[in-house]
C-alpha cells in the first residue's frame, strides 16, 4: 500500500461517521424535525455498542458485531426519542431540546469510562479494547478502511431510494415541506411521522457511533467524536439534504480534515480551518438558495395580497 | 470560605456570562429571531476581548468583546433578515464558522500548539457595606465590575421593553410582524438591531470568560453556553427578569457540586455536570404549555 | 370644487406572473366618502395597500394633498396622514388595546398616558372600551373599532377601510358611517374598500369601479344606478343573477348525516346550538355565513375534524378544496405531479407509481385547461386560477360522492371561476354532492340547489335568492 492510499483510506474512514451522521441529520431535516443532537445519539450508540461488545464477547461469538451495531443504533433512537417525545407532549423546541441531550450524554459517556465500564486496572479512562469478533472487517488489507464504509453507502443508497420511490418517503418530504397541505390534502399524522422519523435519525446516528467503536476505535474513552454529530449538519445541508448528495459531501469533509490535519502537521496551517470551510460552504448554499428563490426551507416568495 | 459561599460565589460566576448572553438573546427572540449562532457571538466576543486586552486592558477587552460579537451576529442578521434564510441553519452555520475562526487565528496569531497566554484579569472589586451582608454578601458584591453592570443591565432591558415605544414595536414585531409592519413599525431594521444587540451581549458573555475568569482564551472554550442560554431564555419565559432568575438557578444547579463536594457525598461528579441539563429539560417540559413564545418565533409569515 | 386628498395614478403592479393592477388610478377629494368598489380580485385591496406603503407599485404615482409622494413603509405613510383599517392581521392578539393603539409611536411609552388619550377618542367617537383588555378578547367589531380609534390617535387626515361592514351588526354599521361623515365633514378623505353596491350606493359620496386591476368607472354616487356599477364591476359577461334551470337532484339518499353536532370556532370554544343536517346525492348545497363561521361545519364535513360532541356519517370518498391554497391544497415546491400524489398519500403504502401518477396529472392538465407547460413543474409556476382548476381536478378524480369547498373562487379571475362553476354543475349531475362555503351572495344565488345560513353554531335554510340569503345572514345577527 502506497503512502497516497493510506491517505485516501483514512479520508474515506474519516468519512464514515460524517455520511452516517451526515445522513441522520439529512433525514430528520427532511422531515422538517430540526435534530440537532446527532453528536449525543452517536455518543450513546457508541456506548451502548462498546458495552455490548465487552459483556457478550466471551459466548456471543460471530453474533456479537451484529448485536452491538443494533444495540448502538438502538441507543441512539432512544436518545433522539427523548427529544421527540418532549417535543410531542410538551412541545419543548427539538432544537433546544437535542443539544441539551448532547451535554447529558457527554457526561454518560465520561461517566461509563471512569465507572462501569473502565478497563479493569482503573487507570485510564477507556474501556478494555475489544475482542476480534467484534470488529468490523477490513475492506483493504493493511488499511484502516472497514467494512463500516460499505453500510454507511448501503444506507445512504436505501434512504435516497425511499425518499425517492416509496409512498413513506413521499409523505417524509411532503411533511417537511408543507405539515399543514400534509395534514389537510394528505391527510397524513404528522405528529407521528415526525416523531418516528426522529427515532430513526437517532438510530442512524446511533449506529455511527457504533460503528466507529466497533469499527476504528476498538474501545470506548471520552471525546471518541471531534464533534461529527455537529458537523453532519454542515454535510446534510450542502448536500442538499440528498442521501447520495450526503456521501459525495461527507467523503469531501473527510478527505477536507485529514488533509487539514496533514497540513497542519507539514505546513504549520491550522487544521481548524476545515470548520471555517465548512461553516463557510452552508452560508454560500444559503446565498445561492436564497438567489435562486427555490427552497421554502429556505426562503418565502412575495404573494399576491 | 464556607461551602455555602462557595456555593453562592460560584453561582453568580457561572451566572453571570450566561445571564449576559440570554438577556442579550431575549431582545433577538422577542424580535421574533431565534439565534442559535449565539454560541458563535460567545467565543468570537471571548477572542476579540483576548486580542484587545492585551493591546489596552480590561475595559477595551469587553468593548472588543461586544464589538465582535456583534459584528459575527452582522453576519446572522444579513442571512436571516435581509435574505429571509432559514434562522436555525443559519445560526448553525455561524456558530461553526465562529469556532472554526477563532481556532485558527489563535493558532496562527500564537502558535500551532497555542501555548496558554495569560492576559491582565478584571480584578474583583468589593461594594462598601453591601459585600459585608453576611452569607450573601461576598457572593454578590465581592465581584469583577462587569458583575454589578449586568445588576443594571436586567431591569433597564425590562423598563426599555415594557415602558418605551421602541420596546413595545420589538414585542409587537415579535408576536406579528405583519401587524407591526402595517401600525408603522419599521420591521427589518428593528430586528437588525435586536440581533446586533444580542450579538453585542453574547460578544460581552464570551468577554467574561476571558477577563473576569480564565485570563486566557482556549478554543472552543464557549463550551456550549450559547445553547444553554437559549434555553434559558425559555425557561425564563422571554421575560428579562425571570431569564435573570433562569440563569441563576441553572448556574446554582451547576455550583452545587461544591455543596456536595463538601459534604463528602459519593456521588459521581458527571451526575452535577449533567444535573443542569437534565433539570433544563425538566423545567421546559412545566413551562412550554403554559409560557407562549413569541407568536412569529423562527418563522417568517409572508409580509 | 373640493381639491384632491389623495391621488393614485397609472399603477401597476404584478405578483410573479398574475397582473394584479393594470394601470389602476384613484382621486379622493378633501371632505368626501370615495367607495372602491369591485369584485374579489379585482385589486381593490393591493390598490390600497399601495397607497398605504404596504406593497410597492411596480409604476405609477402617489399624490398626497399634490405632492408626490413615495413611500417605502406603511411608517411613511401613518407619518403622510394616511390611516389604513385593515380586513386581518392589523391588531396583535397577545397585547392590549392599549399597547396596540401605542404602536409605531416614538419615545417613552406611558401606559396612563395612553389610557387617557384612548379614553378621550373612544368619549369623541362615543364607543366603550377597556384600554386594558388585550385584543384576543375582542369581538371582531370591536376589533375594527380599536383599529379606527388607531388612525385617529396617529392623527391621519386619510382614512381607508377594507371591507368594514362584512364583521358590523346593522347598529353597529349605522355607527361606523356616523363617525366616517364627521371625520369627511371636518375636512378629512374616506375610501371605503367594498364589494357591496348597496353600502357604496348609501353611504358614498363618489364611487370608483376596478375590473380586472383598472378603473373602469369613477362617478359621483348621486349619478349611478346598481345596474351601472353592477354592469360596471362584472363587465359584460354576467355570472348568472339567477338561477340556471338544471333538473332537480335524485330522489332523496343521503350522502352525509349530521347529528346533534356542536360546532366550534377557531379558538374551540363551542357554539350554544347543536346542528343537524342532511346532504343528499347530487345535490348543490351553498353555505353562507359571516367570516369563519362556517369553517368548523365544512370541515367536519370533510374529515378534517371530529365531531365533539355529536354524529356524523359521511361516505367513503370525499373532495375537499380549502380556502388557503397555498398553505393547505398544494405544496408550491413540489411539481404538479407530486401535489397529485399527495392526495390519499396517508392510506397508501410500498413502492409509489410515478408514471401512473404523471400520467393521471396530464390528464386533468388536458380536462380542466390547467395551463402549465407540463406536469412536472412546479406548483408555484401556476397563477392562482389554475392552481384552483388543479386541485379541483384532482379533488374529482378520485370521483368522491361528496365535495367540500371553501370560496372556491376567491380571488380567481372569470375565465377560471367559469371552468370551476361549470365543473360543479356537471359533476352533481352524475351524482356527486357539492357542499360549499362562499362569500359571494351572487354565486350563492346562481349555483345553489337550496342554501344554509351559519351564524353562531347555528342553521337555517333558505331559498337561493340573494335578498333572501343577505337578509337571512343579517336576522342571525340580531338574535
Amino acid at each position: 500500500m502506497t503512502a497516497e492510499g493510506a491517505l485516501v483510506a483514512d479520508a474515506l474512514v474519516r468519512a464514515v461517521p460524517l455520511i452516517l451522521t451526515g445522513l441522520a441529520v439529512g433525514l430528520s431535516f427532511r422531515a422538517g424535525v430540526f435534530n440537532l443532537g446527532a453528536e449525543g445519539q452517536l455518543l450513546v450508540g457508541a456506548a451502548a455498542s462498546a458495552a455490548v461488545s465487552i459483556r457478550l464477547s466471551t459466548f456471543a461469538g460471530f453474533l456479537v458485531l451484529p448485536i452491538a451495531l443494533i444495540a448502538g443504533a438502538a441507543a441512539g433512537a432512544f436518545w433522539a426519542a427523548i427529544a421527540a417525545e418532549l417535543k410531542r407532549r410538551f412541545h419543548v423546541l427539538e432544537i433546544i431540546s437535542t443539544i441539551m441531550l448532547n451535554f447529558i450524554a457527554i457526561h454518560l459517556v465520561s461517566f461509563l469510562v471512569r465507572g462501569p465500564l473502565q478497563e479493569p486496572t482503573h487507570i485510564y479512562p477507556q474501556t478494555v479494547t475489544l475482542a476480534h469478533p467484534a470488529r468490523l472487517p477490513l475492506i483493504i488489507a493493511n488499511t484502516r478502511l472497514h467494512a463500516g464504509f460499505i453500510i454507511a453507502i448501503a444506507l445512504a443508497f436505501s434512504l435516497a431510494w425511499i425518499i425517492r420511490r416509496t409512498e413513506v418517503g413521499f409523505r417524509i418530504r411532503a411533511i417537511g415541506a408543507s405539515p399543514m397541505a400534509a395534514e389537510s390534502a394528505a391527510m397524513i399524522d404528522v405528529n407521528r411521522l415526525s416523531w418516528v422519523v426522529f427515532c430513526y435519525s437517532g438510530a442512524i446516528a446511533g449506529l455511527a457511533g457504533a460503528i466507529e467503536v466497533n469499527g476504528v476505535t476498538f474501545a470506548l474513552y471520552e471525546n471518541i467524536s471531534p464533534g461529527y454529530g455537529y458537523t453532519a449538519i454542515a454535510v446534510a445541508l450542502i448536500a442538499g439534504l440528498n442521501p447520495l448528495g450526503i456521501v459525495a459531501s461527507g467523503i469531501f469533509f473527510g478527505v477536507l480534515e485529514t488533509s487539514a490535519s496533514a497540513f497542519q502537521r507539514d505546513f504549520a496551517i491550522p487544521s481548524s480551518i476545515a470548520g471555517m470551510i465548512e461553516a463557510s460552504l452552508i452560508l454560500a448554499s444559503l446565498v445561492f438558495a436564497a438567489a435562486q428563490k427555490r427552497y421554502t426551507l429556505f426562503v418565502r416568495r412575495e404573494k399576491p395580497a | 470560605m464556607s461551602a455555602i459561599e462557595a456555593f453562592l460565589e460560584g453561582t453568580i460566576r457561572t451566572a453571570t456570562p450566561l445571564a449576559l448572553a440570554a438577556l442579550g438573546e431575549t431582545v433577538t427572540e422577542r424580535a421574533g429571531i431565534i439565534n442559535i449562532g449565539l454560541e458563535g457571538a460567545i467565543i468570537v466576543g471571548a477572542f476579540g476581548a483576548f486580542v484587545s486586552t492585551g493591546v489596552g486592558g480590561v475595559w477595551l477587552g469587553l468593548a472588543g468583546a461586544g464589538a465582535s460579537g456583534a459584528l459575527i451576529s452582522a453576519v446572522f442578521a444579513f442571512f436571516v433578515v435581509r435574505l429571509r434564510a432559514d434562522q436555525i441553519i443559519s445560526g448553525t452555520a455561524i456558530s461553526l464558522f465562529s469556532l472554526g475562526l477563532t481556532a485558527t487565528l489563535y493558532r496562527q496569531m500564537y502558535g500551532a500548539t497555542g501555548a496558554a497566554l495569560s492576559i491582565p484579569t478584571m480584578i474583583a472589586a468589593s461594594v462598601p457595606v453591601l459585600s459585608s451582608i453576611p452569607l450573601i454578601g461576598r457572593a454578590l458584591f465581592d465581584q469583577p465590575p462587569i458583575t454589578y453592570l449586568l445588576y443594571l443591565l436586567a431591569p433597564s432591558i425590562w423598563w426599555w421593553m415594557y415602558r418605551t415605544h421602541s420596546g413595545l414595536a420589538l414585542r409587537a414585531i415579535g408576536e406579528d410582524p405583519r401587524a407591526a409592519a402595517a401600525a408603522g413599525v419599521g420591521v427589518p431594521r428593528t430586528q437588525l438591531l435586536a440581533v446586533l444587540f444580542g450579538g453585542c451581549l453574547g460578544g460581552i458573555a464570551g468577554g467574561v470568560l476571558v477577563v473576569a475568569q480564565s485570563g486566557s482564551f482556549a478554543e472552543g472554550m464557549s463550551a456550549g453556553r450559547g445553547f444553554i442560554a437559549i434555553a434559558v431564555v425559555v425557561l425564563g419565559r422571554w421575560h428579562p427578569l425571570g431569564v435573570i432568575a433562569a440563569a441563576l438557578t441553572f448556574a446554582a444547579v451547576s455550583a452545587l457540586q461544591y455543596l456536595f463536594q463538601a459534604m463528602g457525598w459519593a456521588i459521581p461528579y458527571q451526575a452535577f455536570l449533567a444535573l443542569p441539563y437534565v433539570l433544563t429539560l425538566l423545567g421546559l417540559t412545566g413551562i412550554t404549555g403554559r409560557a407562549v413564545p413569541p407568536g412569529s418565533l423562527g418563522k417568517w409569515p409572508t409580509m | 370644487m373640493a381639491s384632491l386628498g389623495l391621488a393614485l395614478h397609472g399603477v401597476r403592479k404584478s405578483f410573479d406572473k398574475v397582473v394584479a393592477l393594470d394601470g389602476a388610478s384613484l382621486a379622493v377629494r378633501h371632505g368626501s366618502i370615495h367607495a372602491l368598489l369591485g369584485e374579489n380580485g379585482a385589486g381593490k385591496t393591493t390598490l390600497m395597500r399601495i397607497a398605504f406603503g404596504m406593497i410597492r407599485p411596480d409604476s405609477g404615482t402617489i399624490r398626497i394633498n399634490d405632492r408626490l409622494v413615495s413611500f417605502s413603509s406603511p411608517a411613511d405613510a401613518i407619518a403622510a396622514g394616511i390611516g389604513m383599517v385593515h380586513q386581518q392581521f392589523a391588531l396583535i392578539p397577545e397585547m392590549t388595546i392599549g399597547e396596540n393603539v401605542a404602536l409605531g409611536g416614538n419615545g417613552r411609552y406611558d401606559n396612563q398616558q395612553t389610557v387617557k388619550r384612548l379614553a378621550y377618542l373612544a368619549e369623541k367617537m362615543g364607543m366603550r372600551i377597556n384600554p386594558l383588555s388585550k385584543v384576543k378578547e375582542l369581538s371582531a367589531s370591536e376589533r375594527q373599532k380599536v383599529e379606527i380609534i388607531r388612525t385617529f390617535a396617529h392623527d391621519a387626515t386619510t382614512l381607508i377601510l377594507d371591507e368594514p361592514t362584512a364583521v358590523l351588526t346593522p347598529r353597529d354599521i349605522g355607527d361606523l358611517f356616523g363617525q366616517l361623515r364627521a371625520f369627511a365633514t371636518n375636512g378629512g378623505c374616506v375610501v371605503l374598500i367594498t364589494h357591496k353596491l348597496h353600502d357604496a350606493l348609501e353611504h358614498a359620496d363618489e364611487v370608483t369601479v376596478l375590473r380586472k386591476g383598472r378603473a373602469v368607472l369613477n362617478a359621483l354616487t348621486r349619478d349611478v344606478t346598481q345596474s351601472t356599477l353592477a354592469n360596471a364591476m362584472l363587465g359584460q359577461i354576467q355570472i348568472g343573477t339567477t338561477p340556471l334551470s338544471r333538473p332537480k337532484p335524485s330522489p332523496s339518499i343521503n350522502v352525509l348525516q349530521l347529528r346533534n353536532v356542536l360546532l366550534r370556532d377557531r379558538r374551540g370554544i363551542g357554539q350554544s346550538n347543536r346542528v343537524s343536517i342532511d346532504i343528499r346525492r347530487g345535490e348543490i348545497v351553498g353555505v353562507a355565513a359571516l367570516e369563519g363561521a362556517a369553517r368548523s361545519l365544512l370541515r367536519l364535513m370533510a374529515g378534517r375534524i371530529e365531531p365533539t360532541p355529536g354524529d356524523i356519517v359521511r361516505p367513503a370518498s370525499i373532495g375537499f378544496v380549502p380556502e388557503d391554497r397555498e398553505q393547505e391544497a398544494v405544496i408550491s415546491d413540489f411539481t404538479l405531479t407530486e401535489n397529485f400524489a399527495l392526495r390519499n398519500s396517508a392510506r397508501r403504502s410500498g413502492r409509489i407509481d410515478w408514471s401512473n401518477f404523471r400520467h393521471r396529472t396530464e390528464e386533468i392538465i388536458e380536462e380542466y385547461d390547467v395551463r402549465t407547460p407540463g406536469p412536472n413543474v412546479r406548483m408555484s409556476g401556476l397563477s392562482g386560477g389554475n392552481q384552483q382548476k388543479f386541485v379541483l381536478g384532482r379533488e374529482l378524480a378520485y370521483n368522491p360522492d361528496l365535495l367540500i369547498l371553501e370560496n372556491p373562487t376567491q380571488g380567481l379571475d372569470v375565465n377560471a371561476a367559469a371552468v370551476i362553476h361549470e365543473k360543479l354543475r356537471s359533476v352533481s349531475l352524475l351524482g356527486t354532492a357539492v357542499v360549499y362555503y362562499s362569500s359571494d351572495l351572487d354565486e350563492l344565488a346562481a349555483l345553489s340547489d337550496r342554501v344554509i345560513v351559519v351564524t353562531d353554531g347555528a342553521i337555517v335554510e333558505t331559498r337561493p335568492d340573494r335578498t333572501i340569503i343577505g337578509q337571512s345572514l343579517l336576522a342571525t345577527i340580531r338574535t
